[in-house]
């Protein structure tokens, strides 16, 4: 089983988020494997280590983009794909999409390509069924676990219904959540493997596709307006008194 | 001069960082509380290769550097002392004396399973009645034909409860002008007859980690498990120290980041006088005190190790980081306390299991006193490192990362 797990880098999700000059500011937060991704990592690892098979690890950004190859690397990962250029600046999910797609073709005889359910910070969570859609393969969505793998596959997804088992022919993609299990740390010799890794680098010309047009385009980022907390300790000569009060507050401020 | 941590170093270190957030901070007041060891941390130690990190792969173990052993320590004991002293006692004082002094059938038979993790190792020196005051020790092994005779008690030893392996001096001789000539190192199973071993309770820190006593009584052992020539015991029990001390402090410069990790923190967080008191004087100056105490730990042990990394003898450099980190951690701790207020005198925050997890380090592995005897004999010109006859390998990285 050969599987395409695509990866991002993304600020730590304790990063305060502010907007600077109608662009987006993350501050000085480190930049991390997007932690739904280390979640598909491990979902493809886990089917490998099942069904055989080798994992590709990619990842569409800068030079920085790496660290999140090298942390999948580092838990298992056969080999990564680092896909940059500058083009892909100002990319919109659905232009971001036909690139993926055609890193998937490009990386061939791919049976499953595995994401995340979303990145932290953009948020849209739509990857999988983007690059599926190009493909023309079917698309897993919020896959909790997979019951069996071969020429089809048969997946439990995740929903807050309850659970689902779907079955699908493959090439297919496939969006993870974290009820898969906890993904893996690195291990010491994957960190070995990764620091001596040499990961190549796909331009677009490399892939065979024009630069992807944005249909999309951010016209305003607005940070949410910061809420005004004040605190109040109730008091009263007795539990009912006190209880009886914060029962008022509660219907004056139209909570109830 | 490079201060450069490598891609590797960074990697290890965040992997043993989200190590102890996830599955050990969680839970670690709990098991102080109960002075109880939590019985998944060291088989998950083993299973990550933690137990073995800076072992060479041909013998079990990950075959990084010894500053990955230093900062694998700083990171463990960010999260609770207990855990670095396994690192301290497994991997410092005992699989890397069979790394420095083991031949290589004590190689295969004992530091293999120990750096893979499958069995735990500890290391015994310490008697009821001998602690810095080594060359008094009461415990001993009399050659009996291809065997030796064990009789003794070793007191204070770290997963003495939990260990399969010790390494324990005792002396095999009465008959020599310097009493420290008479010692001799063996490794000692400790499933063998007429060991017993018990844990010790009512420490005042290192609660949630096992201390304990093992005794021997005629306790019959093969001559091949003796590790170095007869007599040779003290100078490996002093080769040994020079990779525990190594440990303790770089764990004692892991507990004055959490320290200073936990009062910046509260600092921020707690108001008094209609502001946050991290914008006190007197709050800033513990604050800055704490900052200069890890900067200078952390330069110390790396120098250590880092000299260790070349194979240099580095006895002095690692008793100067031993001594200092151990000493500053125990006032981080306390002024972390000072800056918590009345909740740093209560379990419910950190700060008090930080300064009664500090007082260990600043008894064991040579106390605080030893190490100034130490330095100042060596500033005076009273003190000298003879050579070893065999010395701690330098970190080679085509023979440490090599399959045997």
């Amino acid at each position: 089983m050969k599987i395409a797990v695509f990866v991002k880098l993304v600020p730590d999700s304790a990063a305060t988020f502010t907007v600077d000059n109608g662009q987006p500011n993350w501050g000085d937060a480190p930049l991390v494997i997007n932690p739904w991704d280390e979640y598909a990592v491990e979902a493809a690892l886990a089917l490998t280590e099942e069904h055989g098979g080798e994992v590709v690890a990619v990842s569409l950004g800068g030079e920085n983009a790496k660290e999140a190859l090298k942390h999948a690397l580092a838990m298992g990962s056969s080999e990564a794909v680092l896909v940059s250029d500058d083009a892909l600046a100002g990319l919109d999910a659905a232009g971001a999409a036909r690139v993926m797609a055609a890193v998937v073709q490009k990386i061939g005889d791919v049976d499953l390509a595995v994401f995340g359910k979303s990145s932290i910070d953009s948020d849209h969570g739509m990857s999988s069924a983007m690059v599926a859609r190009v493909l023309g393969w079917p698309s897993l969505s919020l896959v909790a676990a997979v019951q069996s793998a071969g020429d089809t596959i048969t997946v439990e997804r995740s929903m807050e219904e309850g659970r689902q088992v779907v079955e699908s022919p493959l090439p297919a993609t496939m969006s993870v959540v974290k009820d898969f299990g906890e993904p893996r740390y690195p291990s010491f010799m994957g960190i070995r493997k990764a620091s001596k890794a040499e990961i190549p680098l796909w331009s677009l010309s490399d892939l065979g596709i024009e630069v992807p047009t944005a249909a999309v385009t951010r016209s305003e980022i607005m940070a949410p307006p910061k809420r005004e907390v004040t605190n109040e300790i109730i008091k009263g000569g007795s539990p009912e008194e006190i209880a009886a009060t914060l029962a008022d507050k509660i219907i004056a401020e139209g909570v109830l | 001069m490079d201060f450069q941590l490598s891609e590797e170093h960074l990697a290890v270190q965040k992997m043993v960082r989200d190590y102890t957030h996830k599955e050990v901070i969680p839970t670690i007041k709990e098991w102080d509380r109960k002075q109880e060891m939590d019985p998944n941390i060291l088989p998950r130690m083993a299973e990550l290769g933690i137990l073995g990190i800076n072992i060479p792969v041909r013998y079990g173990g990950q075959g990084f550097d010894y500053i990955s052993l230093g900062l694998v320590c700083e990171e463990l004991e960010a999260a609770d002392s207990t855990l670095r002293v396994v690192m301290s006692v497994h991997t410092g004082l005992n699989s890397m004396a069979l790394l420095q002094w083991g031949t290589e059938e004590q190689k295969q038979k004992f530091l293999v399973p120990q750096a893979r993790g499958e069995k735990y190792a500890c290391f015994g020196l310490t008697e009821p009645g001998a602690g810095s005051d080594v060359a008094a020790m009461k415990g001993t092994a009399k050659r009996d034909g291809d065997e030796y005779v064990l009789n003794g008690e070793k007191m204070w030893i770290s997963l003495a409860s939990k260990a399969h392996h010790a390494l324990v001096v005792l002396r095999t001789s009465d008959d020599v002008e310097d009493p420290h000539d008479g010692l001799s190192a063996f490794i000692l199973e400790l499933d063998r007859k007429g060991v017993k071993t018990g844990d010790i309770h009512g420490k005042m820190g290192v609660r949630a980690g096992s201390t304990g006593w093992i005794s021997m009584t005629d306790v019959r052992v093969p001559a091949e498990n003796r590790l170095g020539e007869e007599g040779e015991g003290f100078k490996i029990a002093m080769s040994c120290l020079d990779n525990g001390r190594y440990t303790v402090g770089a764990g004692a410069t892991g507990l004055i980041r959490a320290s200073l990790e936990a009062s910046v923190k509260y600092a921020k967080d707690r108001n008094a006088f209609g502001r946050e008191i991290g914008r006190f004087q007197l709050i800033q100056q513990k604050i800055a005190y704490m900052v200069q105490s890890y900067e200078a730990a952390r330069l110390l042990y790396l120098r250590a190790g880092w000299m260790k990394n070349q194979g240099q003898r580095n006895t002095r450099e690692t008793s100067l980081a031993k001594w200092f980190a151990t000493d500053a951690s125990f006032d981080a701790a306390s002024e972390a306390i000072q800056v918590h207020g009345a909740y740093g005198y209560s379990d419910e925050y950190d700060p008090e299991r930080y300064l009664r997890n500090s007082k260990g380090a600043v008894i064991y592995e040579g106390t605080s006193e030893i190490h100034q005897l130490m330095q100042a004999g060596y500033a005076l010109g009273y003190r000298d490192d003879g050579e070893l006859r065999c010395e701690l390998p330098a970190y080679d990285p085509d023979f440490w990362q090599a399959e045997a």
